[in-house]
């Protein structure tokens, strides 16, 4: 579903003894629009920012699963409940793309998920939210999918070819959470009075970590620089949120709800502009004082061990298989 | 805990239509070949994106070199005569 600019310590500088005249060549290639491909050289803060980013992207996937699952068997009518199905295999299928992504830069999957079940990997912080009502997942599908879709159209052009490929598999199936999000939130819109104070409560929910989404204020981002310069970031955080609020608003003002936001204006410019954001807040959930951190990396956990026996059974199933056609 | 054994990469290929090659489009972990095929299924046709798969073991792959591409690509950069634009063939000639 989603990438952000998560912040941690800044990829490690390259290291001098590294062929400046390969790093000339590599970075020729990609001002020249070239993609960069799983064997060539590259420059280890490259690699590494990759992986941080691309495995940070895939377990936000994963754990994105969670708040949206446990509206499944709650779902409000049959085609409800399939469309939701369909949409949370997508985003473990997005994890799963993702990961494959990852793996071509040299690390193993099982080394990611290790990473995510003991705490040191980053996920996105909006899915350390609850979904306490049905038009939260609704909010979801329009809001957070909305935010994911401006962030990762422009990633389809990232310099790194794996990372690009896959993401243009997911922009296409990521157009159908957002539509399925409005759609049910128009739904509450047209309905009854207490639909509609569902709607407007669960905009009021979603609308700041939604645009917080897409990373602290360019003033305060650390990677912008040298992530532009490498063409895995093709736009800033501001101008990617700006985009995301001037496209949202009227969708929001169509649904007859109103956005939580005093300040909210439209320049003459046409763009609207947002009161401030507390950062404070997004500080606090990034470092796992979220309303649902603990929970989410604790449903993993019992998932993954939960699961270890069909991993291991698989593994038992096919060696005997192999070793009675050998025989 | 068992420290986890990961299932074996396999690299997917799907024909998205008859009269079109298999591509390339990914790689997924399995423990045998069956049940890649299934995963293949799940991950990379969830919207009818095909009508038929391969999956090969990643480690089975035999890959030129990145960093020799250019030597090992080098034979066929001189031999501009294989392609039909290097024949300057006069006007008159048609059908040609």
């Amino acid at each position: 579903m989603y990438t952000q600019g998560l912040q941690e310590a800044p990829p490690k500088a390259a290291s001098a003894v590294e062929d400046s005249e390969r790093m000339a060549r590599f970075q020729a290639r990609i001002d020249a629009e070239e993609k960069i491909e799983p064997k060539d050289w590259m420059p280890e803060a490259y690699r590494q920012t990759l992986i941080r980013q691309i495995s940070q992207h895939a377990h936000s996937e994963i754990v994105g699963m969670l708040p949206e699952g446990h509206w499944i068997s709650r779902a409000p009518s049959l085609l409800r409940k399939s469309i939701l199905i369909a949409k949370v295999q997508d985003e473990g299928g997005h994890g799963a793309y993702l990961y494959s992504a990852a793996e071509t830069l040299g690390i193993a999957r099982s080394e990611l998920i290790a990473q995510l079940l003991s705490g040191r990997a980053k996920y996105s912080s909006i899915f350390n939210y609850p979904t306490p009502t049905w038009a939260d997942v609704a909010a979801i599908g329009w809001l957070v999918d909305g935010a994911a879709i401006m962030n990762q159209i422009p990633l389809c052009r990232c310099s790194y070819g794996p990372y690009a490929r896959a993401m243009v598999r997911v922009c296409k199936e990521e157009s159908f959470h957002q539509r399925q999000g409005y759609h049910a939130m128009l739904s509450l819109a047209r309905g009854t009075p207490a639909q509609q104070r569902l709607a407007q409560n669960a905009l009021n929910r979603w609308w700041w970590p939604a645009l917080m989404m897409f990373g602290p204020p360019d003033t305060a981002s650390q990677h912008t620089a040298l992530s532009v310069r490498w063409k895995i970031k093709r736009f800033t955080n501001d101008e990617l949120r700006q985009k995301f609020v001037d496209f949202t608003v009227p969708q929001a003002l169509f649904l007859g709800l109103t956005v939580p936001d005093a300040q909210l204006r439209q320049a003459e410019d046409g763009h609207y502009q947002t009161g401030p954001l507390d950062w404070s807040e997004f500080n606090a959930v990034l470092k796992g004082n979220g309303p649902c951190n603990a929970e989410r990396i604790a449903e993993r956990r019992e998932a993954h061990a939960a699961g270890a026996w069909v991993r291991e059974a698989a593994i038992a199933h096919a060696a005997k298989r192999a070793a009675r056609a050998v025989a | 805990m068992t420290p986890p054994q990961d299932w074996a990469l396999y690299e997917v290929f799907v024909r998205a239509k008859r009269g079109l090659d298999h591509k390339h489009v990914g790689s997924l972990h399995a423990a045998d070949a069956a049940m890649a095929l299934e995963h293949a299924r799940d991950l990379y046709t969830r919207r009818q994106e095909g009508v038929s798969l391969w999956v090969v073991k990643s480690a089975d792959i035999v890959a030129s070199a990145a960093e020799d591409a250019a030597a090992f690509f080098d034979p066929a950069e001189d031999k501009i005569y294989r392609h039909p634009t290097f024949y300057d063939i006069p006007k008159d000639v048609e059908t040609l």
